[in-house]
């Protein structure tokens, strides 16, 4: 067994011991934690393939961006394990057969003729001066324009009807707009008002019936 | 190193690594220890103090305030690590360990001079992005499983600002690459060479270089960005709970993550270990020669350079209110550096880069 095939078989390890732990552990953030572990896993076996791109981004965007936000969320949440498995044994005659249905696809596509160390031979060794992400590139913006294109188009338009959605002026709150405190300068805050000056020892309004203006601002 | 070769046999490789390894960690600790005291001195000095002044090695006095570091790290490792109750105790104390890692891993790939680098590898750029993007982790871990409300607000409020202001620097750094054509950061480095700081990626690519260093400031919760801690509001953030060695691992990451953006920056917009003005019949000169010439010293300087800005930032601005460091992110920032992408898209088009200036950079 070389080196390769043993970090191979740690990494398989840890991918499939997390993997089940995600759904089996109690704690939700547990879970999301497991998950994060098992792309972790997941990058490093890419790697053994040459797939730096794929491995790399997997750990930019999914572990980076996705699990954060996903991890943020489950712990402001409150979650009630106990309440949440109420409903077991009613849901189960539904779920089980749905889940012995995908065990059995899952076994026919990968116990299959099309599936396996045969069908999928090693990577060729690399040429001098190959590069992954180069490779990717090229393909990605000749060959699949299109659909990178159209799969770009898409979120974007997911992420505007996110946004749509929450984006709302509540009435009953107090908002602040920082674009407009940002904006503040101090010509609209501070008026520099001239005072005439006043005899010393005399306290209270200066002498007089009340009917003088009192002194204007300089404009 | 023969001999050595001879006499590890096929372990030798491994432990050439290791021997690199400790080349390249040992100097950013004891840097880090030494950005502390820098950090107090420049502070106090901008404020019209002395700073540290009194620790002295052995007595001797010319040393008074440069033990100061080795005094602060003696005292965290003698106390003790309190565990709060009710907290996760595997989670509370993996924490630290997951927020230094990705700080001094992403060291592996940064070059110090050329060929001078640890893994050369072709995606360096995307391997350093990945890295510094999985420091967040140590905080939202360490909030989460301090079981402590102050720990907890900070680790959401540095959650959701790392990664908001990491959007910007990766429109940052797409910027850089495409300007160099490479994702390896030894590649951009050359790029840039040729005519000293006019060939730069500093002049054509100037507006992505403030995004990505004050976003840097920001991803390294510093001031004025430094609402994960807060001392006025939430105590001191995410690590309000821990004590003795496990914050100092905090600390140490900090400022290990502070070096990595300055190292960073300094790489793919100041030209690396390249000089800033290239004399060829100053170079030429035998030993002082090659103080002129490029170098890791040159490196160095610009590291420390900007190293003085993330201090001289702290002791200049009050601290950001939350939603305006949102505001920043997502409304100045990320427009900004879309629209440079833009420019310089354009600026690298067929008869646009022929004329000068485009013609120095592209």
């Amino acid at each position: 067994m070389n080196f390769q095939a043993v970090v191979f078989f740690v990494l398989a390890a840890v991918l499939v011991l997390s993997a089940l732990r995600v759904i089996t552990a109690r704690n939700p953030v547990h879970a999301a934690l497991f998950l994060v572990l098992s792309f972790a896993a997941a990058a490093g076996l890419w790697l053994l393939l040459h797939a730096e791109f794929l491995a790399i981004t997997l750990i930019l965007v999914y572990v980076g961006a996705v699990m954060v936000l996903f991890l943020f969320v489950v712990m402001m949440l409150d979650i009630n394990i106990d309440r949440m498995r109420e409903g077991f044994w009613n849901i189960l005659p539904i779920a089980l057969p749905v889940a012995v249905l995908l065990l059995v696809v899952m076994a026919a596509t990968l116990l299959g003729p099309y599936f396996g160390l045969s069908m999928r031979p090693p990577p060729p060794e690399a040429a001098e001066g190959y590069s992954n992400t180069r490779a990717i590139g090229m393909v990605l913006y000749t060959e699949y324009l299109y659909p990178f294109e159209l799969a770009a188009v898409i979120l974007l338009v997911a992420i505007v009807a996110a946004i749509a959605l929450t984006l709302r002026e509540r009435k009953n709150t107090r908002s602040i707009d920082p674009a407009v405190q940002v904006a503040a300068r101090r010509e609209g805050r501070v008026r520099l008002v001239s005072m005439p000056s006043e005899p010393r020892g005399v306290s209270g309004p200066p002498p007089g019936d009340g009917t003088e203006q009192p002194p204007q601002p300089p404009k | 190193m023969d001999f050595f070769e001879n006499l590890l046999g096929p372990a030798w490789p491994v432990v050439w690594t290791l021997v690199k390894i400790v080349a390249i960690v040992l100097p950013i600790t004891i840097c880090v220890a030494f950005l502390t005291l820098a950090e107090r001195k420049v502070i106090g000095y901008m404020q019209l103090r002395i700073g540290p002044n009194r620790v002295m090695a052995f007595g001797m006095g010319w040393t008074a305030g440069l033990a100061q570091p080795f005094a602060d790290v003696f005292k965290l490792i003698f106390k003790e690590i309190i565990v709060p109750t009710g907290s996760n105790r595997f989670l509370f104390l993996i924490a630290p360990t997951l927020s230094i890692m990705p700080a001094l891993a992403a060291w592996a790939v940064l070059p110090f001079g050329p060929g001078t680098v640890l893994a050369d590898i072709d995606a360096s750029l995307l391997y350093v992005l990945a890295l510094t993007s999985m420091g967040v982790y140590g905080v939202i871990v360490a909030g989460w499983a301090s079981n402590s409300k102050y720990a907890f607000l900070g680790a959401m409020r540095s959650a959701a600002q790392i990664v908001s202001y990491e959007i910007a620097m990766g429109f940052a750094l797409v910027g850089v690459l495409m300007v160099s054509g490479s994702l390896n950061l030894g590649a951009i480095v050359r790029a840039q060479e040729g005519g000293g700081f006019w060939t730069w990626n500093l002049l054509p690519l100037l507006p992505l270089f403030l995004v990505y260093f004050i976003a840097g400031v920001a991803e390294t919760n510093r001031a004025p960005f430094d609402v994960a801690e807060g001392e006025s509001e939430i105590v001191a953030g995410f690590h309000v709970e821990y004590s003795g060695t496990a914050f100092a691992v905090f600390f140490l990451a900090e400022y290990a993550n502070m070096i990595l953006i300055s190292a960073l920056a300094s790489l793919m917009f100041l030209g690396g270990w390249l000089p800033p003005v290239q004399v060829d019949s100053l170079a030429a000169i035998p030993v002082v020669g090659l103080l002129f010439g490029p170098g890791a010293h040159w490196l160095f300087l610009k590291i420390a350079f900007l190293l003085f800005c993330f201090l001289w930032l702290r002791a200049t601005f009050p601290r950001y209110r939350y939603d305006q460091i949102m505001r920043l992110g997502w409304k100045v920032f990320i427009p900004l550096t879309l629209v440079w992408i833009l420019v310089v898209g354009v600026a690298m088009m067929d008869p646009v880069r022929d004329w000068p200036p485009f013609s120095w950079w592209f």
